[in-house]
């Protein structure tokens, strides 16, 4: 092999190998790391186990006020809505008829409610709830549907006791084909 | 039927799908109008006048012809309590071939349309993982992308028909919450890969970055296969209405998985249970039990000409046409009928179907003035046949509204009316 055809082979080689090398360093270094303490102001997912939960507390009573400065446009005074979709109170899903679906006879986890709240309500104002007022409208929604008693001190450990109607009305289909 | 005419293959003139190739004036002739064969006196063709001056120069941006601007998606009038919540119907009926339109693919919104710029949008991938990470948009550009062609459907499209008597509609505000699009992105397993996926990790939490910061739970396994972070749809950057810079795309699945404005993606043991996937998008069945996480859409297909609210203005041939698809593979098979489901004729469909895509076909059919009710059923890769609405109906029951996929019925009576009927 002449000595031009061994340096271009050598540098075809080692072209290759950078190539593979640069496409290996790129697959992994291209996120930036990151901390979870750093995530906590951005992080909202609060899930039925408990994790996810901030600090603040209320109680139904403090929530009624809220609830009829900032939601009653939609729900209504006493949570019956303006729509089916908006209805947060009331329902059966063994009735006979029709089943009305609610927080209150439909949602199986507290913990979907605090999320949702805290994520995406008021509809006007997203996330302009603190975290205690997040907690004390849900305390008072609960209490509207006959799930907690109104003086019930609501924060992230008696939510995760909170229990209701349809906790065992769904089936995870996830894994079906 | 005699030699040079078309050979009927179902009741009520359906013409054999091979009519449609090499299909002669002529042979056509045979069964359609005359008034198709005879010259018309009157008409004398002159060269129009815009054959006889320059036209419009180039333009940096394209824009449509403005006599196809009636094509409009359709959606409802804006709720004043539910700022930015609503849909965008597709336009089928006045759409040919396989792909939508970037600017009539259907839409879907809980919040509105945030207005995100891309040098300020993070992907963060943390919760069980070996390396929380976070991505910028100009970081996920550098990635090796894969392109696809998927349609996306919401679970709530022709939730209608779950209704006790037939709406008058057309195919488009029954049906047109389903797109077809060529979807380009990195394959998520890229990114969870680099994060590092904790054994213990079972579900990831997807989380957009809408003003509802609408998030889906979606088990790992699947996020690990075919799930894509798009950031290209059709071959342009995705638009806002479709989740601008980035989004989820889970092939197959209800379009609400697919999270647009993706900003957060958590690796978890256990799922959410996110208010959009336990309050909404659950199926309750008749035994009041719920069905969560319900994500394959069905083996569907719609005839999107002649549909409802048309009227055909006069006997003869007509293409029927429509769209099929699955959310398990390929469409192998779509038959039409117009009698109602008695008789069937298979349709011509492309013939190099792609997984999760939408597939066109086409048959030929005779109008004679009578009344017909047309229908059309798919087969998928899998052997899932479109079942009738009642059979699905009567199997899901109507307390939930979503994954319908029954047969759809579009009557036509003998003044040419299209409409949505059950049959």
């Amino acid at each position: 092999m002449s000595t031009l055809k061994k340096l271009l082979t050598a540098s075809a080689v080692s072209a290759s190998l950078a190539i593979g090398l640069s496409a290996l360093v790129q697959a992994q270094s291209l996120g930036t790391p990151i901390n979870e303490s750093q995530l906590q102001g951005f992080d909202l997912i609060a899930q039925p186990n408990g994790s996810g939960y901030p600090a603040g507390s209320g109680t139904a009573m403090q929530g009624k006020a809220i609830f009829e400065t900032r939601c009653v446009a939609c729900h209504g005074m006493t949570g019956e809505g303006t729509s089916a979709n908006t209805r947060l109170v009331g329902g059966d899903m063994q009735s006979e008829e029709r089943p009305i679906r609610t927080v209150g006879s439909y949602w199986p986890h507290a913990s979907t409610l605090f999320d949702y709240v805290q994520r995406a309500m008021p509809a006007d104002a997203p996330k302009s709830l603190t975290s205690s007022e997040v907690y004390q409208v849900i305390a008072y929604i609960l209490n509207m549907n006959g799930i907690v008693e109104n003086s019930l001190v609501l924060n992230k450990e008696t939510l995760m006791q909170v229990e209701m109607p349809n906790k065992d009305g769904f089936i995870d289909s996830s894994q079906a084909l | 039927m005699t030699k040079q005419g078309l050979e009927i293959v179902a009741a009520n003139g359906l013409i054999n799908r091979r009519h449609l190739l090499g299909l002669g004036l002529a042979g056509m002739g045979a069964v359609a109008s005359t008034s198709l064969l005879g010259a018309d006196a009157g008409l004398n063709l002159e060269i129009p006048g815009w054959s006889k001056q320059p036209g419009a120069n180039a333009s940096g941006y394209g824009s449509r012809s403005k006599f196809t601007e009636g094509m409009q998606r359709m959606s409802g009038n804006p709720n004043p309590l539910y700022p930015g919540g609503g849909a965008s119907r597709s336009p089928l009926h006045q759409l040919q071939g396989s792909i939508t339109p970037n600017s009539l693919h259907f839409e879907r919104h809980h919040a509105g349309i945030p207005d995100i710029d891309p040098a300020q949008h993070k992907l963060v991938i943390h919760g069980l993982v070996r390396q929380p990470l976070v991505f910028s948009y100009e970081d996920l550009l550098r990635y090796p992308m894969v392109s696809k062609i998927y349609f996306l459907e919401c679970s709530g499209n022709s939730g209608s028909l779950f209704g006790p008597n037939p709406a008058d509609g057309s195919a488009q505000s029954l049906h047109g919450l389903v797109s077809g699009a060529e979807w380009t992105g990195i394959p998520l397993s890229t990114l969870l890969d680099e994060a590092g996926v904790d054994p213990d990790a079972r579900w990831i939490n997807a989380v957009g970055a809408d003003a509802a910061s609408m998030g889906r739970s979606i088990p790992l396994n699947r996020a690990m296969d075919d799930v894509m972070l798009a950031l290209f749809q059709n071959g342009e950057p995705v638009r806002p209405g479709q989740g601008y810079p980035m989004r989820l795309f889970v092939p197959g699945c209800e379009g609400n998985i697919s999270v647009k404005w993706l900003t957060q993606i958590k690796l978890t043991r256990e799922p959410t249970h996110f208010r959009d996937e336990t309050s909404k998008y659950t199926d309750t069945r008749l035994d009041r039990k719920s069905q969560q996480f319900t994500f394959p859409m069905g083996t569907k297909s719609v005839i999107t000409a002649p549909s409802g609210q048309m009227k055909l203005e006069r006997q003869g041939i007509y293409q029927v046409t429509g769209i099929a698809w699955s959310g398990r593979g390929s469409i192998r098979r779509v038959e039409v009928s117009a009698d109602g489901g008695k008789t069937w004729a298979d349709a011509m469909i492309d013939s190099h179907q792609s997984e999760k895509a939408l597939a066109r076909f086409t048959i030929p059919w005779q109008w004679s003035g009578g009344d017909a009710v047309l229908q059309s059923r798919a087969t998928d890769s899998h052997g899932n046949v479109q079942p009738t609405r009642t059979s699905l109906v009567t199997e899901k029951g109507n307390i939930s509204t979503y994954h319908f996929h029954g047969i759809q019925s579009w009557a036509v009576n003998t003044a040419g009316d299209v409409a949505n009927v059950y049959a």
